[in-house]
């Protein structure tokens, strides 16, 4: 599905990611961690099709194409979907009107009619008992004034309403407590299919205790420094951040 | 381009057209509008169209706009059409009490049958015959013709436009909504003047509306006075919508007594230049005046707004808020003045004003001006000037809408906070389609006007 080959991205002028290799196939999860400033929201907003940064070297496919070559919005209707770290407020846009058009932004693509006002409701309903978003929505603009709680999960009911095939997920996880973190993984337990992949990324280990990864990748200094099986998170947990720092030294 | 003796030049032509054409004005209006031309000529012989070096012009070359061959009517020929086939508006639904003004001149078959009883809605000129008493009161005695040349300029060539009067305890049951309308067969110097009168405790809404009807260039000089009185409410909307070729200057007089609410809103949609005045004078006390305007520039055109609102007496509340959206070429001007006089305590005034930029050449000059002579009061003003927020942009993008959709609903959302000051709700949602249309770049003309703007 993404196959990610020696790619390398910098920000004005400075490498962040040096070389990366990632393959990753339908109906799998992969785990990205690492300590801070390592590189993770670069990498996934690279995929994301974000314009500040430069991508230096290297190639990426997904879904048999060159990804590089795509607009954001064009990554985004071949069913690619960023859960951003930092979801954006954006005051005077509603939510129900971003998501209608988003919804339907994808329906053209494949050709479909624009969705009823009232298959709209009910998907809306439904994806938000999905992720527990229990606030309602009608009247509020995109993020604002949203708890930071309620942002992760705006992030994963947006992921629901968008049934993207590949999600990359940055830190969902953080600023959430324990009974939310259950709900947001219940909701991408969920949408697991064996025709969907999904990329999550934390520095914690205690997401992976709900989300079981195929695969733990750790990145550091912007180079994927270890890979192996779920077991790693918990080495990783174990040790900490610091043993990875001994090794690469 | 700068040629110092532009401006001399074109207020001396000005002059000597009034002198060839002052009998007839006299002949066709009456007296209490001819009362006022003789100062009104000797303050505009004084100061003239304003240049560049008048603080208050500083961003706008008006004379650049009014300057050229232009004709001007000084009678009401009877109109070889009819008004009610060629323009038609659209927000039937709107259920208002309509009236149109063809060229400066109130039309003489709009029906008005159905006004509550004691409420006067007529021509300006007629009603400074008809209603001598209540007109004298009122004519000219909020717009001071000695402060800016423009407003004599208006006052000299006054002869007609719409006379509003709410008596006492009286409410306007609907909107009542004035179109202005240009058309003519040659490029047009046009004079409007109104005059609306909310009586104490009286409530009005008018909806103004001005439509360049040909593609000609109209230069449009329009002063309105409003006078509320004690416990008036009064709103006012104003949607300008005129071709790219086309100039208009506008001048608000509001004056308030006691416990009044005034509010104005004003969309300037499109147009060439588009010059707003808005004079506010809280006259009495516990007044509230709310001054909002969203203007949508682009190609080569200039909009100016103007403010100057003047607390005299303690208690009153003044909101300022002027966004604008500037694309191409397009420059704006925001000059907000807040004067609050020496007993005006306890005084709350706020200004703001937001603009985006869409082009590198767009350029937007905001300017606050405050003079507070009270110790005891609350003010406070903020500009801003910015452009599309690049991180909205990716995120927006990220769902799959498009680079131009996502421009679409953040500058919507941008505007959003003004349009949504409109109290008639069926008004705002055909707003709300026209600055929708406009910022796609489509024509934004009401959809069944049969003549559009060129
Ligand atoms: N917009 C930006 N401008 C400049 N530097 C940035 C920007 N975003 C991230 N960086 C830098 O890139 C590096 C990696 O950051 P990031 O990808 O956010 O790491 P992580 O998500 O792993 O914490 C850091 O050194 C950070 O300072
Ligand atoms: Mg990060």
């Amino acid at each position: 599905m993404l196959n990610i080959k020696d790619l390398h991205i910098s920000i004005e002028g400075r490498e962040i990611i040096k070389g990366i290799d990632l393959e990753v196939k339908a109906g799998e999860v992969h785990a990205i961690m690492g300590p801070n400033g390592s590189g993770k929201s670069t990498l996934a907003s690279a995929l994301a099709g974000r314009e500040l940064l430069e991508i230096t070297k290297g190639h990426v496919t997904y879904l048999g194409e060159d990804l590089l070559d795509m607009s954001t919005e064009d990554r985004a209707k071949k069913g690619l979907f960023l859960g951003f770290q930092y979801p954006v407020e954006i005051p005077g846009v509603s939510l129900v009107n971003f998501m209608k058009t988003a919804v339907n932004e994808q329906r053209k693509f494949h050709g479909l009619e624009p969705i009823s006002a009232s298959d709209f409701l009910k998907l809306m309903r439904e994806k938000q008992d999905l992720v527990g978003l229990h606030t309602k929505l009608t009247n509020r603009s995109v993020n604002e004034g949203f708890s930071g709680g309620e942002k992760k999960r705006n992030e994963i009911f947006q992921m629901a309403m968008l049934n993207p095939k590949l999600a990359i997920l940055d830190e969902t996880d953080s600023g959430l407590d324990i009974d939310a973190l259950k709900i947001v993984a219940n909701g991408v337990n969920k949408l697991r299919t064996k025709d969907n992949a999904t990329i999550i990324i934390t520095h914690y280990q205690r997401l992976l205790d709900y989300i079981i990864p195929d695969y733990v990748h750790v990145l550091y200094k912007g180079k994927i420094v270890k890979s192996s099986g779920k077991e790693l998170a918990l080495e990783l947990e174990e040790k900490g951040y610091d043993w990875i720092r001994e090794e690469s030294k | 381009m700068s040629n110092p003796n532009m401006t001399r030049d074109l207020s001396a032509d000005l002059v000597k057209l009034y002198r060839a054409n002052a009998h007839v004005l006299a002949d066709n209006t009456g007296e209490i509008l001819n009362m006022q031309r003789q100062d009104a000529l000797e303050d505009f012989m004084r100061l003239g169209v304003p240049d560049i070096k008048n603080e208050d012009y500083k961003y706008t070359r008006i004379e650049d706009y009014l300057k050229g061959n232009y004709d001007v009517e000084f009678t009401n020929d009877p109109f070889k059409v009819n008004l009610r086939e060629i323009f038609k508006c659209d927000i039937p639904e709107l259920d208002t009490h309509v009236v149109l003004v063809m060229n400066g001149f109130y039309y003489h078959d709009n029906n008005l049958s159905d006004l509550p009883e004691g409420i006067i809605v007529c021509g300006l000129n007629e009603a400074s015959v008809r209603y001598p008493e209540i007109f004298r009161q009122h004519y000219g005695r909020y717009a001071r013709t000695a402060n800016d040349g423009l407003i004599a300029l208006n006052t000299l060539f006054a002869h007609d436009g719409v006379f509003v009067y709410v008596p006492e305890g009286q409410r306007l049951d609907r909107p009542l909504q004035v179109i202005n309308l240009s058309f003519s067969f040659r490029n047009l110097r046009i004079t409007r003047r109104n005059l609306i009168i909310t009586g104490d405790n009286a409530t009005c809404n008018i909806i103004l509306c001005d439509h360049t009807l040909s593609a000609h260039s109209y230069v449009t000089n329009s002063l309105t006075e409003v006078y509320a009185g004690k416990n008036a409410r009064f709103d006012f909307s104003r949607m300008q919508n005129e071709n790219s070729i086309s100039s208009q200057i506008t001048h608000t007089f509001i004056h308030q007594e006691e416990n009044s609410v005034v509010s104005s809103n004003t969309i300037s949609l499109h147009g060439g230049l588009i010059r707003n005045n808005f004079y506010s004078r809280l006259n009495g006390t516990g007044c509230e005046n709310n001054v909002y305007g969203l203007f949508l520039g682009d190609d080569n055109q200039h909009i100016a707004n103007y403010t100057l609102i003047n607390h005299a007496t303690p208690n009153s509340t003044s909101n300022q808020l002027f966004k604008g959206i500037l694309d191409d070429n397009a420059t704006g001007a925001f000059n907000g003045k807040i004067y609050v006089s020496r007993n005006a305590q306890k005084t709350i005034a706020y200004q703001k004003n937001n603009n985006l930029l869409l082009s590198p050449t767009a350029r937007m000059n905001s300017k606050p001006h405050l003079e507070i002579y009270a110790d005891d009061v609350k003010c406070s003003h903020g500009a801003t000037i910015g452009r599309l927020d690049n991180e909205a942009m990716f995120y927006l993008r990220s769902r799959g809408i498009s680079e131009k959709e996502a421009r679409q609903l953040l500058m919507y959302a941008f505007a959003d906070e003004i349009i949504g000051k409109i109290q008639v709700s069926l008004l705002r949602d055909r707003i709300i389609d026209m600055v929708d249309k406009r910022l796609r770049g489509e024509l934004a003309c009401c959809s069944n006007c049969d003549l559009r703007f060129g």
